[in-house]
């Protein structure tokens, strides 16, 4: 058979008329779509090498440059989608696993957009935000049992002690990246917009970069399976630790940095040889059960004198509930449960679009066991994996979660346009690159501004959402679930949500 | 027009040379891109020039030097200070092309225009715009306006 040259998944279109020959979109094209023939004084577009980032299209001075979706030309067959064909002839091709980034991006049922939230009306007042006081803190960790006081001269003392927390302006944090799997500036950026609103980021697996220690007050550190990074220094800088178990994404599955990606600067970071391998196993080979778990929780509360939170990073997956109670009664402060659509910098496609369950059912469903067990006090919840907007957010803590982490959300205000060529490490945007030539691209100054603004817009947003049901703190709304209502959902799907349906009152 | 230094960032040059498009496009009679490019009148020269070495790319314009070389050295005075902005400007009608201000300027940002019959070609600062349209346009804001104290200004 002749084989398969050009599978083209957009059409590069260019205005002759507008066009200035400027050369900019030939420079700057890491895909190398466009190439300019001197001889003629013209720019050939070559298509099938198009992943669809509309960089050039964004810089084109003239707004000569539109990417289109290319039309689907083979005979429809509902079965037989594009997608899988193409996949089938480039399996053929490379005998390979194919990969791919960011989220799933396959047509499940969003159980958000079939949520709607409530308001007051005459029997309670709403509040207008912009008026009174609304408080987004958040705090994440352990939390007492119960509060004693004691009076000491007429005055009244805390005689409880809280368990440490981490203290939050907004119950938002950007998740887990890794250097490697994003470039510093990219890095750089979200640390700088978490630390000026005052919530976290996320080192991910890849160790602390010397350049973000100024920012690593605000900074969850990672330790996962392959132990990248971990040192005493690491540990001690972090505002919290997490223990890496799954992701999302790739539930199940562990990691491979390829060795020519592993650079000096990445080699003293991750604390590995340069040019060797960054593998992260698939299970963390000290780790074969929840007793197995509380070691290690533990090992890192004595390292850091227990005066830092330790967190536990899950996937959703089938058994979450009863996998979540055993995390937390290993020691765990804070549980984060990351989504099937949960993004990635490289996963097998087959993994990441069939493997895990939604956020949202996880969320309740391990709300409910905990309360259950009487143990939802012990530990805080994140829920990542798929946070596109505010109401998602608000949604979210209305079933439970006490926090989210926002990844895909965080670099789309970064410059994302959800490519997901991350895994070749050729992003235009300066974001999942190693490459001298384009991390440049990301100026962190820009970067940060931008990051600072997204959480900026949703923490307004959210304040108008809980003014309108009549809440003045997001503490009152979590687990507050009489403030959802489902449409469009089955009795099963309501039931594991634990949310009435639309017209039934409380 | 605002007062300021150019400062040249090359961390975050990515090399588009946009900045060259709309310095050309600026100096155009008639101040549109396409019409700059594609139309009869002559191209006039960029007053910012791109340098690259691998990933190390940086595009620079006439620094505007306290104490510039250019106008010391020009016979008749056609190379003058501005007394507000502090830029160094050029007049065409006082020029006589000895192109002693090409020859004294360490950085090479004064060219000989024969082509459009201007003289010498620099950067003026977009003096009559009011603010430089390579700071205005750079995607990665690589050439910022600073003030004295390093401040960066923006369009007023």
């Amino acid at each position: 058979m002749a084989k398969i040259k050009r599978i083209c998944e957009f059409l590069v279109e260019r205005d002759e008329d507008k066009c200035i020959k400027c050369q900019a979109c030939v420079r700057m094209c890491s895909n190398d779509v466009h190439k300019y023939d001197g001889e003629e004084n013209t720019i050939r577009s070559e298509s099938s090498k198009c992943a669809g980032c509309h960089f050039c299209e964004q810089l084109c001075p003239t707004a000569a440059i539109t990417i289109k979706k290319n039309m689907y030309a083979l005979r429809e067959n509902y079965n037989w989608q594009k997608e899988y064909v193409y996949d089938i002839l480039r399996q053929a091709e490379t005998g390979g696993v194919i990969l791919t980034g960011m989220g799933c991006d396959k047509k499940y049922k969003n159980y958000f957009d079939r949520i709607v939230l409530n308001a007051s009306q005459v029997t309670n007042p709403s509040i207008d935000p912009l008026r009174e006081p609304m408080e987004l803190k958040t705090f994440i960790g352990k939390k007492p049992n119960s509060i004693r006081f004691t009076t000491q001269n007429e005055e009244k003392m805390l005689k409880t002690e809280i368990p440490p927390q981490l203290e939050l302006e907004i119950p938002i944090m950007f998740s887990a990246m890794s250097f490697g799997s994003i470039s510093l500036n990219a890095m750089k950026s979200l640390a700088i917009a978490a630390k000026k609103f005052g919530t976290c980021w996320n080192t991910g697996e890849g160790g602390l970069p010397e350049q973000l220690y100024p920012y690593s007050d605000k900074c969850i550190v990672q330790v996962a399976s392959g132990r990248f990074g971990v040192d005493i220094n690491y540990l001690e800088k972090a505002a919290a630790i997490e223990i890496k178990i799954g992701q999302g994404a790739k539930p199940g599955i562990g990691g491979h940095l390829p060795g020519e990606k592993v650079s000096a600067e990445i080699s003293r970071t991750r604390i590995i040889p340069e040019g060797t391998d960054a593998l992260s196993p698939a299970p963390h080979h000290d780790i074969y059960s929840i007793e197995d778990l509380k070691q290690l929780v533990f090992a890192l509360k004595e390292v850091t004198l227990y005066k830092k939170i330790i967190g536990v990073k899950i996937a959703a997956v089938h058994n979450i509930a009863p996998i979540a109670t055993g995390v937390i009664r290993a020691g765990a402060d804070y549980v984060a449960i990351d989504g099937i659509r949960g993004g990635t910098g490289a996963a097998p496609k087959i993994i990441r679009d069939n493997v895990g369950i939604p956020v949202e059912i996880a969320i309740a469903a391990v709300d409910q066991r905990l309360r259950e067990e009487g143990i939802r006090n012990q530990a805080s919840i994140i829920a990542a994996g798929g946070f596109r907007k505010s109401s998602d957010v608000v949604k979210a803590i209305a079933l439970g979660a006490d926090a989210v982490y926002i990844g895909s959300a965080a670099l789309i205000s970064l410059g994302c346009h959800l490519c997901q060529k991350c895994y070749t490490g050729k992003c235009n945007w300066g974001i999942a690159t190693q490459d001298p030539y384009l991390t440049k691209r990301l100026n962190p100054e820009i970067g940060a501004e931008r990051a600072y603004n997204l959480l900026r817009a949703w923490s307004l947003e959210i304040k108008e959402m809980l003014g309108g049901m009549g809440i003045n703190a997001i503490e009152s709304l979590r687990s507050n679930r009489e403030q959802l209502r489902g449409f469009d959902l089955n009795e099963v799907e309501l039931k594991f949500l634990g949310i009435k349906h639309v017209g039934e009152a409380w | 027009m605002v007062k300021g230094k150019l400062l040249i960032r090359e961390e975050y040059c990515m090399g588009c040379r946009l900045c060259e498009v709309h310095c050309i496009t600026q100096h155009s009679g008639t101040k549109d891109i396409v019409k700059a490019y594609k139309g009869k009148e002559q191209k006039p020269l960029s007053g910012i020039y791109f340098e690259e070495d691998r990933h190390v790319s940086f595009a620079i314009q006439c620094r505007h030097c306290e104490e510039a070389p250019c106008i010391e050295a020009c016979l008749t005075g056609a190379m003058y200070k501005d007394k507000i902005t502090g830029a160094v400007l050029h007049n065409n009608e006082k020029c006589a092309g000895c192109w002693m201000c090409v020859m004294v300027c360490p950085l090479g940002v004064i060219k000989v225009d024969i082509q459009n019959r201007k003289i010498a070609s620099k950067c003026d600062l977009c003096i009559t715009s009011g603010f430089p349209v390579c700071v205005e346009n750079c995607p990665n804001e690589a050439i910022v306006l600073v003030d004295a104290k390093g401040e960066k200004i923006g369009r007023k």
